[in-house]
């Protein structure tokens, strides 16, 4: 069914509503808890249960083609940078997996555009973006154009 | 229901959708612009939104340029030869001398991207992708996007360009609602950048009721980059280039790392390579300059996608299915297992959830493949989107036309799948995109081109009425019937949706018909896709929800309408494997070595098709 909330788990605050790219998951009115309102657009991203509080949503794979009896269950931990994985077969069978989901503090690294000094007239009229041409070559020269690489236009052919 | 209307006025640059074209956009504007208003609306959350919401685990657009690897030109030659020669290669030149820039800024907020432990690199999976672990790849992004810009609005549905009034063909802004308040949205800005999505969705799944959300593209690609830049007459390029996946059955996992870091290799039911005896025949039909495979295996120049998928297809019709990718063999080492089920926990989970219940171990059983329903879009290998200016010192004048990514409408710019005619740019590629197309919407401000715009109340009030007409539709008569939504006055979103896939897939070149049409057939599409226009006036829509889908399902309309006229126009088969025109099935180069370019009158509804020159910038080394 894709996802489906697990009701003595759920305590309505709303998360995956609020992060639902598909905004399916909404909340009940009489149990004041949240559901997949819309199974048939729900892509199995787990938005919404990475971003659960209580683990209260988990996936049911789609009934047309996915028999009973499975699970794969995530937890994404921001603090540690860290998301951890559960499959079970609907035969028993389980692997575990682990990755990392960043390399840095949140959110520390990126720089505010509005706080650096600003673009030169030299660079405005160059086909430079920020912070280039750095990362572009080897020797750290500019941008690539038709001419170092030895190319020029051939005419387009109308027909 | 009392629709609130909030404006916002005097913006600078308006970024409408914001996935990875649409954020690039917004933070790079931040810098040309310093002092700009930026602006962001977004159908969705930001943290959580476009196609690479779920994560991904590869970056497929990385040049490599400092370490040697490859240049701008190589990408070029490669996009051009899997599109079968057809492609904006000034676009494409461009996306890929500063793709590096992005991917390397990537790593310093935090991506983590996989290292070869010999060089230092970063890890290939094949020439032009490498690995990551990116299941924040989304969230990292969205907070440079947030960094830069004034203000985000997020779960704001845009069903609307604003035109400007006092000035013809130039962009005023954007309307839409807000999908939680219900609440009617203005945005008055001088530039707007369409960071939108291509379409998932709009030819029938082969799969019947729940999977299908089980999409290839996310169901939430609801072809609104199109939409709102046809409905407002921008010209459209490419538009019949549909893309066909040949995937993971049913869940439609990916098999690029598959293939290329893994190994791993397809096979029919038998047991046998069938690729290559496909080639002959199709060589017949497309022409040795399109598939040469001694050229190919001599020189590592790719066969078309599109080709491949014509040999899987025709295995299987030919009796000899299924077709299976053979892991057995990689599996067995742990390293590899580890990669291909990461491979699918970071970018599509659904395909681990079905193995997991269909007890498929790939390490004991090779999985079946199966080719997709069609996609429209433009950022993956395919090319469909607006027709675009490009770069000043690489395009040639038919190209060119004042600003880097603008449409034919002023001051509207585009970034990933907007932007027709570049393939394979993917995350890294939309993203730099939407920096190229940052920059000149600031120039094209600081030029005094979006000035003394005017936009009137009545073109304000009349979006508003036409936005919220579905819940007035269904409130007028709802009570008509006892209970149900079987009613003669109107259709609700899910069935017009079920009626145009249905419609596309027989007519237009679906998964049901092997991918087949004519121009009988086509015909026969655009009449019941205009009477299918008649009844979206009878949309009805019962809550703000179905107000979401009821306008998914117009710009859904109207790119399939706009895919259907281009499939009519070019008389070839371009791409055997994605589409064949039955009543014409070889490639015509003497004819069609062109770009098709449409564009629908916005009064009266009708399209123009022209041709529009190839330009080869790059040899064919």
């Amino acid at each position: 069914m894709p996802t489906f909330v697990y009701m003595t788990r759920c305590d309505g605050c709303g998360h995956c509503v609020d992060i639902c790219p598909s905004d399916i998951m909404h909340i009940d009115p009489t149990y004041r808890r949240a559901y997949n309102i819309e199974p048939n657009m729900c892509w199995e991203c787990y938005s919404c249960v990475k971003a659960c509080p209580q683990n209260a949503i988990d996936v049911r794979g789609y009934a047309d083609f996915a028999p009973l009896g499975h699970s794969v269950r995530v937890i994404r931990d921001e603090d540690r940078g860290t998301i951890a994985w559960k499959i079970k077969y609907r035969n028993g069978t389980e692997k575990d997996f682990l990755s990392p989901i960043t390399t840095k503090p949140w959110g520390k690294h990126i720089p505010k555009l509005a706080e650096v000094p600003g673009p030169t007239k030299e660079m405005r009229d160059s086909q430079l973006l920020y912070n280039e041409p750095k990362w572009l070559r080897m020797d750290d020269g500019g941008l690539r154009t038709l001419k170092d690489a030895g190319l020029t236009l051939k005419k387009g052919v109308y027909y | 229901m009392a629709h609130k209307t909030i404006v916002e006025d005097n913006i600078d640059i308006l970024v409408v959708g914001s996935g990875l074209g649409g954020s690039g956009a917004a933070w790079e504007a931040r810098f040309w612009g310093q002092n700009k208003k930026i602006v962001i609306a977004e159908k969705a959350n930001i943290d959580r939104s476009g196609a690479v919401a779920q994560g991904l685990y590869a970056i497929n657009c990385y040049m490599g340029t400092r370490w040697g690897e490859n240049n701008p030109e190589d990408h070029v030659r490669y996009a051009r030869i899997d599109l079968m020669g057809l492609v904006r290669e000034d676009l494409l030149f461009d996306m890929a001398r500063h793709v590096d820039s992005t991917v390397h800024q990537f790593e310093e907020w935090g991506l983590p991207i996989m290292k070869d432990p010999k060089t230092g690199r970063y890890l290939r999976e094949g020439r032009w992708q490498i690995m990551i672990h990116g299941e924040s790849y989304k969230p990292i992004v969205a907070e440079a996007a947030k960094k830069s810009a004034d203000k985000v609005f997020n779960r704001i549905c845009v069903t609307h360009l604003l035109m400007d009034e006092s000035k013809e063909n130039r962009v005023a802004g954007a309307v839409g609602f807000n999908v939680r308040t219900g609440h009617y949205h203005v945005f008055k800005s001088k530039t707007v950048i369409c960071g939108a999505g291509g379409a998932s969705n709009i030819f029938k799944p082969r799969s019947v009721g729940e999977g299908s959300g089980r999409t290839w593209y996310a169901p939430w690609s609801s072809a609104s980059a199109y939409g709102l830049m046809i409905e407002a007459g921008a010209k459209m390029t490419q538009m019949e280039n549909r893309i066909v996946l040949a995937r993971f059955k049913d869940g439609y996992g990916p098999v690029g790392a598959y293939f290329l870091h893994l190994k791993t290799y397809t096979q029919n039911g038998l047991g046998e390579e069938y690729e290559s005896k496909w080639f002959p025949e199709l060589q017949k039909m497309v022409g040795k300059e399109y598939l040469d495979p001694e050229a190919s295996h001599l020189t590592h120049r790719p066969i078309p996608t599109c080709l491949r998928n014509h040999a899987l297809i025709s295995e299987v019709n030919a009796g000899r299915g299924p077709i299976h990718m053979v892991t057995m063999q990689a599996f067995q080492d742990p390293h590899l297992e580890e990669v291909g089920w990461e491979n699918f926990l970071g970018m599509t989970i659904g395909q681990a959830v079905l193995w997991a219940s269909t007890d498929v171990d790939p390490k004991n059983e090779n999985p079946e493949l199966t080719t997709s329903e069609p996609y429209v879009m433009g950022s993956h290998a395919t090319c469909s989107g607006a027709w675009c200016s490009g770069p000043e010192d690489v395009s040639p004048p038919e190209y060119f036309w004042g600003y880097n990514r603008m449409t034919t409408i002023e001051g509207l710019f585009g970034a990933g799948d907007a932007v027709g005619g570049t393939p394979h740019a993917f995350s890294s590629g939309s993203f730099t995109e939407g920096r190229l197309a940052a920059k000149a919407a600031c120039q094209y401000i600081d030029d005094g081109k979006g000035e003394n715009i005017v936009v009137s109340e009545a073109q304000i009030d009349r979006r508003k009425k036409e936005i919220f007409k579905p819940l007035e539709h269904y409130k007028t008569y709802r009570n008509a019937i006892v209970a149900g939504d079987v009613n003669p006055h109107y259709i609700n979103p899910r069935q017009g949706l079920d009626r145009l896939q249905k419609l596309m897939d027989e007519y237009c070149g679906g998964v049901t018909v092997g991918y087949m049409t004519n121009e009988k057939l086509l015909n026969i599409a655009l009449k019941k896709l205009k009477v299918m226009e008649e009844d979206l006036e009878s949309l009805a829509a019962k809550d703000i929800h179905e107000l979401l889908r009821a306008w998914e399902l117009k710009h859904r309309h109207r790119a399939a309408e706009c895919v259907t006229q281009h499939t009519l126009f070019r008389k070839e088969t371009r791409w055997p494997g994605y589409y064949y025109r039955g009543d014409a099935m070889k490639v015509d180069d003497a004819n069609w070595h062109v770009l098709t370019v449409s564009r629908r009158d916005p009064a009266t509804g009708e399209y123009t098709m022209e041709k529009a020159p190839c330009y080869h910038l790059v040899d064919d080394k």
